[in-house]
């Protein structure tokens, strides 16, 4: 009894921890006059309405929106083929693509930034929206790389050995069973990089932040000249957005399967 | 179809593009930015190349000495909060219904998906005078009047500690996920009581798991650019946050490169070091 107790309480205040921020951001993004103040004093969703007439916000969301539909799309070509061949051939030098892949992803998210910084400036083509979107593609591409690899591991080789035996050959497997097959696996990798590039900051401040607004970027400068009420409202958008992709995946997929639970006895 | 190795030239086309795009966009900017740490500083564009340690030479300034200990610090504090919470909280998370471990994990995700500037921003407004946590002291009668608890380590710590929170669990969920539960019932028909057989079996069971996820949140905390900047004082400025400045405000690319590349070296070795931990694992 006390157990229960105990744990109920643990988690209410891991889960109020969590969550402070977000509602006192909430409640903030309310409030009938520009003020920075919780409770807030009124209500007004205008704040909201703001993110789509505002111009300067609206220009910064169709950029975020662009830059993650984009990079994500890329990201996925370049895991999709790499997985694809680490699961169909034995070639063990070709698991430094995958090392490749994973690499930016764990380094501290500063030093990709500043590697793509001093990439773009050497080239000469610092500030051009379309190195941000590859910048991001790459900066992302171990999340559907994981997915992916995951997949792969996840189907059942007899399968494939079965429509190889009636005749199938190598593009007939792929598109007939493989793809199907790993379809779940392909949205979610999609789904987790295009979420967290509409996020990103940093990577997208140093490639294109002198010449062109994210929301993240927008929403930083915005914070050093002072407070709108519009960050609380685009901030809550974010939280909106993220929960609302996560929890497609979860109800759509299995999602403790993809953050790791299961797959050493899955296959 | 079993897996076999490549048979003719034709077989490999499907890494071309992939290894194509990793080389060019991720070798090649990582090598440049190497290259960029040597250069010397052009104040009114880039860089000029050239040939000089000047970059690294200023490690070994009281300065930077400080900027350094003060990260390594704030990271392991970081990432020892993380685990001291995150541990038993996940233990207890995946003996709960399917459901409430779904519900959860969607939760964990959206806040660990969240932008740096936004967490910053929730938590200085968390913090402020005006909107902030004090005004809920205020109403139960904790204080006479709201104060602003940033800028302050405090404040720093915090943020960091609910930024890589999520990235804690999630790291250590599917460890013990898969934690073998016939160890817990031999404990407890032995008599031990839950939180017993929590600390005397589990936590040395999973030893090395807890290592391997301290080094990889002390990792992720090292890579904060933005709290300390938006939470702290100018004192309270980690190596990440230094980079970014100079890179950027102070318009010093080859200083900034330098300390990335012993930002990279750290990381590398530590990484290198979660591996040889989770390789011992494995052979137990």
């Amino acid at each position: 009894m006390t157990a229960t107790f105990l744990r109920r309480l643990y988690f209410t205040v891991v889960a109020l921890f969590l969550s402070a921020p977000l509602i006192v951001v909430a409640g903030v993004s309310v409030n009938a006059r520009q003020e920075l103040t919780f409770p807030p004093k009124g209500f007004s969703l205008a704040w909201y309405g703001q993110i789509f007439t505002d111009p300067e916000w609206r220009l910064a969301l169709i950029h975020s929106v662009t830059l993650a539909v984009c990079s994500a799309a890329i990201a996925v070509a370049i895991a999709l083929p790499l997985a694809w061949f680490l699961w169909r051939r034995i070639a063990p030098w070709a698991n430094i693509f995958q090392v490749l892949g994973l690499a930016p992803f764990i380094l501290p998210p500063v030093i990709t930034a500043l590697g793509f910084l001093s990439f773009w400036a050497t080239v000469g083509l610092f500030g051009h929206f379309f190195t941000a979107i590859i910048s991001h593609a790459i900066f992302f591409v171990t999340l559907p790389l994981v997915t992916l690899s995951l997949g792969f591991a996840s189907i059942d080789r007899s399968l494939v050995e079965a429509a190889a035996t009636m005749g199938a050959d190598d593009r007939t497997v792929l598109k007939t069973v493989v793809l199907p097959l790993i379809l779940p696996y392909l949205v979610s990798g999609y789904a987790f990089a295009f979420v967290l590039s509409l996020n990103e900051y940093i990577v997208a401040y140093m490639t294109i932040g002198f010449t062109t607004e994210t929301l993240p970027i927008k929403i930083f400068n915005a914070l050093r000249y002072g407070y709108t009420p519009t960050m609380a409202s685009v901030s809550v958008f974010f939280v909106a957005v993220a929960a609302l992709v996560f929890g497609s995946i979860a109800k759509f997929g299995d999602i403790r399967r993809l953050l790791g639970a299961m797959s050493s006895d899955g296959n | 179809m079993r897996r076999e190795a490549p048979k003719s030239l034709a077989d490999y086309t499907p890494l071309l593009f992939p290894g194509l795009m990793l080389v060019v966009f991720f070798v090649v900017p990582f090598s440049t930015m190497i290259a960029v740490s040597f250069f010397k500083r052009n104040p009114s564009g880039f860089y000029t190349p050239d040939f000089v340690i000047d970059n690294y030479a200023r490690f070994l300034t009281a300065f930077f000495g400080g900027v350094l200990g003060f990260s390594l610090l704030l990271a392991v504090l970081v990432a020892v909060c993380c685990v001291a919470i995150a541990f038993p909280f996940t233990y207890l998370l995946t003996k709960r219904p399917r459901r409430v471990q779904t519900l959860w994990l969607v939760g964990l995700l959206s806040v660990l998906s969240l932008s740096e500037v936004i967490i910053g921003f929730a938590w200085s407004t968390l913090f402020s005078q005006t909107a902030g946590i004090t005004n809920l002291f205020v109403a139960i009668g904790l204080m006479d009047k709201p104060v602003a608890l940033l800028p302050t380590f405090g404040a720093v710590l915090a943020g960091m500690v609910y930024q890589a929170l999520p990235y804690t669990i999630l790291v250590l969920y599917p460890a013990l996920v898969r934690l073998d539960p016939t160890l817990l019932e031999a404990a407890r028909t032995l008599g031990a009581s839950p939180v017993r057989a929590f600390f005397n079996v589990v936590t040395p069971a999973l030893r090395n798991t807890i290592v391997a996820t301290l080094i990889m949140v002390f990792v992720f905390a090292l890579g904060s650019y933005l709290l300390p900047q938006i939470l702290g004082r100018p004192r309270h400025w980690t190596l990440s946050v230094l980079i970014t400045d100079q890179a950027i405000y102070q318009s010093n690319m080859p200083f900034a490169a330098a300390m990335a590349v012993f930002l990279v070296l750290i990381s590398l070795a530590l990484v290198g070091l979660t591996l040889l931990v989770g390789r011992k694992e494995n052979a137990l």
